[in-house]
């Protein structure tokens, strides 16, 4: 191995542990916001420091390699990606830090015929199954299982879609639901972007490992 | 031979070459538009530099030396009967590795070239020798001090003293094996930027073993394993996503 291969390894492996944590993250924050345990909350606005702390680290570790390196080629690539994977993974640390909040803020858990009409548990499961893609992908370079993602992120943005549509619906007939409906919302929005991000980051691993950009095709096309 | 005209500046074709038995290049076809810089990496004894040699055929010196196929230059094959090697090496500088200024004074190292032709006049010697340093972006360092001698310069002055040198007679391809090799990084990027600087009126051919000088000048590079041309393309496309596994390898500093 040389010694370049060395640190891109020890670099895989530092983002391949800020993907762990995230999703762990991101399966926390459902439970503490199903089962409104301000604990679980705590733990993940606490954690959110390491992730922080890991990005910069990450971060750090990438200009290193650009300023002692000077990478090419497909080392270069797995630089460039890693840089936007791991400010990918910070944003959505972020949001699963949001959503954690918000188990804090609500005084009663959201109306369970409600959770079950905009498809909540169904996101949630989405998102999750999302990042297991985004994992694997990363960890044994294969294209095609991180691919997987594209679709489920179609299904989450239909969710999303559908979603002020069935919320006005059930606020209408019962108003005092009002408050835990809005944050609900809110989580929907934030699993939205998480989908959104978890799509970058298949990209980035498609940038990576086949050199082609994925991203943008329309503008870029128009451009043209 | 036919001699077909294209818009190419230099062009070989199903080149190979042999030194004794040994095949040194095989079946290397490349097209080289002019006012462009073109640079040939790989690892020692790949072939390049002997690649490089045959624009201005220095190879013709090396014993055994032996070659198939055909190189041309404006469209004329230059290893034709007819080719008059000395006005070939006028037309064609080279700069090496090491600079190699004479041990004369700076003024007649620059003009050395057209002194050889018999071109002794006074005035035309002094045009000459300010326009090459100028072009070399030597002659304000050294416009008061053109009687000193050359090996007195510093080694990126001297290695620019012999690119002034190279084009003074007037050349249109100028070679480049290793021109920086032996200089500190504030000389280096002197000659990069000159290359830069030349490239608008010559067509450039550079060897070089810093991948990372190739990608910084050059708008070709092509990368040479076991005397073939493995890869031949543009610049950035080599070094961000190189189509063949050996180059990728090769740069990434993966090989062997």
């Amino acid at each position: 191995m040389t010694h370049l291969e060395i640190e891109l390894e020890q670099l895989k492996k530092a983002i391949i542990e800020m993907m762990d944590i995230v999703k762990n993250q991101l399966e926390k924050s459902r439970t503490a916001l199903l089962s409104m345990d301000t604990d679980i909350a705590q733990e993940i606005i606490h954690n959110e420091i390491r992730i922080n702390a890991l990005e910069l680290s990450i971060d750090r570790d990438c200009e290193n390699i650009f300023a002692l390196f000077n990478p090419v080629a497909i080392d270069l690539r797995f630089i460039l990606s890693i840089l936007k994977i791991n400010s990918d993974l910070e944003r959505i640390g972020d949001l699963a830090e949001g959503i954690a909040k918000f188990a804090l803020e609500l005084e009663s858990s959201p109306p369970k015929n409600l959770l079950t009409e905009i498809r909540f548990n169904e996101m949630f499961e989405l998102t999750i199954n999302m990042l297991d893609n985004v994992i694997e992908g990363f960890i044994h370079e294969d294209t095609k299982i991180a691919r997987q993602v594209f679709k489920k992120d179609k299904i989450l943005n239909q969710i999303n879609k559908d979603s002020p549509g069935t919320i006005s619906d059930f606020v209408e007939k019962d108003p005092e639901i009002i408050k835990p409906s809005l944050y609900l919302f809110s989580v929907i929005r934030k699993l939205e972007r998480i989908g959104d991000l978890t799509k970058n980051i298949a990209e980035d691993i498609i940038f990576h490992i086949e050199a082609k950009v994925l991203k943008h095709k329309n503008a870029v096309k128009k451009i043209k | 031979m036919e001699e077909k005209k294209n818009k190419y500046k230099i062009e070989t074709r199903n080149i190979s070459v042999y030194y004794d038995h040994k095949k040194v290049l095989t079946n290397v076809s490349i097209q080289i538009e002019p006012n462009s810089v073109t640079a040939f990496i790989g690892p020692s004894g790949c072939g390049k530099s002997t690649f490089l040699r045959l624009f201005n055929r220095m190879n013709d010196y090396i014993e055994g030396f032996r070659k198939e196929g055909d190189v041309f230059i404006d469209n004329k094959n230059i290893y034709n009967k007819r080719t008059n090697v000395e006005e070939l090496r006028k037309a064609v500088g080279m700069v090496f590795q090491k600079p190699n200024p004479f041990p004369k004074s700076i003024y007649e190292n620059v003009a050395y070239g057209l002194r050889i032709q018999g071109i002794n006049k006074k005035n035309t010697l002094d045009e000459v020798v300010e326009k090459s340093l100028k072009k070399a972006v030597l002659w304000d360092e050294v416009k008061d001090d053109l009687k000193n001698p050359a090996l007195a310069l510093s080694g990126g002055q001297q290695q620019r003293l012999c690119i002034a040198r190279a084009l003074a007679v007037e050349p249109s391809v100028i070679l480049m094996d290793e021109p920086a090799s032996a200089l500190d990084p504030i000389s280096t990027s002197k000659i990069e930027d000159l290359i830069h600087e030349l490239k608008k009126k010559y067509t450039i051919l550079i060897v070089t073993h810093n991948m990372h000088q190739a990608g910084r000048v050059s708008e070709n590079t092509g990368f040479f394993y076991l005397g073939e041309l493995v890869e031949f393309g543009n610049t950035k496309q080599i070094f961000t996503n190189p189509a063949n596994e050996k180059t990728e390898n090769y740069i990434t500093g993966r090989f062997g």
